[in-house]
């Protein structure tokens, strides 16, 4: 369960940054071809933050699509997928989103 | 609006493994600081993973030390030190991976000597580790013919950070139903870039390809 381990690394970051302030609500952006599961986040999201400034937050997730700009045929293209290829059928792509894991923003009382 | 005043929205932007992808760069920056070639090693449990680095050990023509990130037991560990490596063992307790700071503390204790090849065994899984930056200079992914030849599209990151794969115990395929070229197309599929080789660590079959590919620099 590494969400966990994510979800506890978020919690450190923005405890540090809210420097003793309570934190209300954590926006975090997860792409769709990183490992991290949003179901797990969510399971593991209370637990990290239980006893610290975060005890309680709201976690938003913005869910990133697995995207890639195909130069054979000059477009973006969704990946239903991990595979990144084109429905046109060349592999000469460039993920373009999908692979995010940034925490965006906090909200501090 | 509560008590404690009103709600303020801080911008972060920042990314979630920061501290890990800081810690990672510092070990490899030290590791590169003493020619030491550090290789990340991943695989499912039973793939074989031990036998190859036992022989490793024995055959290179390079001093060999190893970090262990078994979950389960010593075992592992005294093969590869019966082997005549210097073996460190990191108890991560319920985590399912390695991260850069185990990693440094390990490296501080097994202290491996320059120009050496340094294996990181990690822990056996195939989702957990590939987010994990431990400060390696290669990421190697070990399946063996006994599991299925869809593994790669089963478990796409893992297969999608490797810069080799290995397709080990070869010497079972006469009893087995694996379709190596099929594994072959969904490696390519996820990873177009990887490096993909077929041994048998126990008959020692192919094993020049990998000991070429560990003294060349590769990834
Ligand atoms: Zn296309």
């Amino acid at each position: 369960m590494h969400e966990l381990a994510i979800a506890e690394n978020i919690v450190d970051t923005v405890c540090t940054r809210a420097a003793g302030r309570p934190v209300r609500r954590v926006t975090v952006r997860i792409g769709a071809l990183t490992a991290v599961l949003p179901d797990a986040m969510r399971l593991c999201w209370d637990l990290a933050a239980t006893g610290t400034a975060a005890h309680g937050a709201a976690l938003d997730l913005d869910l990133r699509p697995a995207v890639v700009f195909c130069r054979a045929c000059r477009t973006d293209q969704r990946l239903p997928d991990m595979i990144p290829l084109c429905p046109c059928g060349s592999a000469d792509v460039t993920v373009t989103t999908g692979r995010e894991l940034h925490i965006v923003s906090m909200e501090v009382a | 609006m509560c008590e404690d005043g009103p709600v303020v929205t801080v911008t972060l932007e920042e990314r979630v493994l920061a501290r890990n992808d800081d810690l990672a760069r510092a070990n490899r920056e030290l590791l590169t600081a003493r020619g030491i070639r550090a290789i990340n090693l991943m695989s499912s449990p039973g793939s074989g993973k031990t036998t190859l680095l036992e022989r490793t050990v024995r055959e290179l023509r390079q001093p060999v030390a190893v970090i262990e990130g078994d979950q389960r037991t010593p075992l592992d560990a005294d093969r590869i030190r019966a082997a005549g490596a210097p073996v460190v063992q990191v108890n991560t307790g319920a985590g399912c991976h390695l991260d850069a700071a185990m990693t440094r503390r390990a490296l501080d204790d097994l202290d491996p000597p320059p120009g050496s090849l340094l294996f990181v065994e990690n822990v056996g899984n195939l989702i957990c580790p590939s987010l994990f930056d431990l400060g390696e200079h290669a990421r190697v992914v070990i399946v063996s013919v006994t599991e299925g030849a869809d593994k790669p599209l089963k478990y796409p990151y893992m297969f999608a950070v490797a810069d080799l794969v290995v397709i080990n115990k070869t010497d079972l395929l006469p009893y087995v139903d694996f379709d190596v070229d099929a594994c072959r197309r969904h490696i390519a599929a996820v990873n177009p870039g990887a490096t993909v080789l077929t041994v048998s660590a126990t008959r020692g079959s192919r094993l020049p390809d990998w000991y070429a590919w560990l003294s060349g620099g590769a990834g």
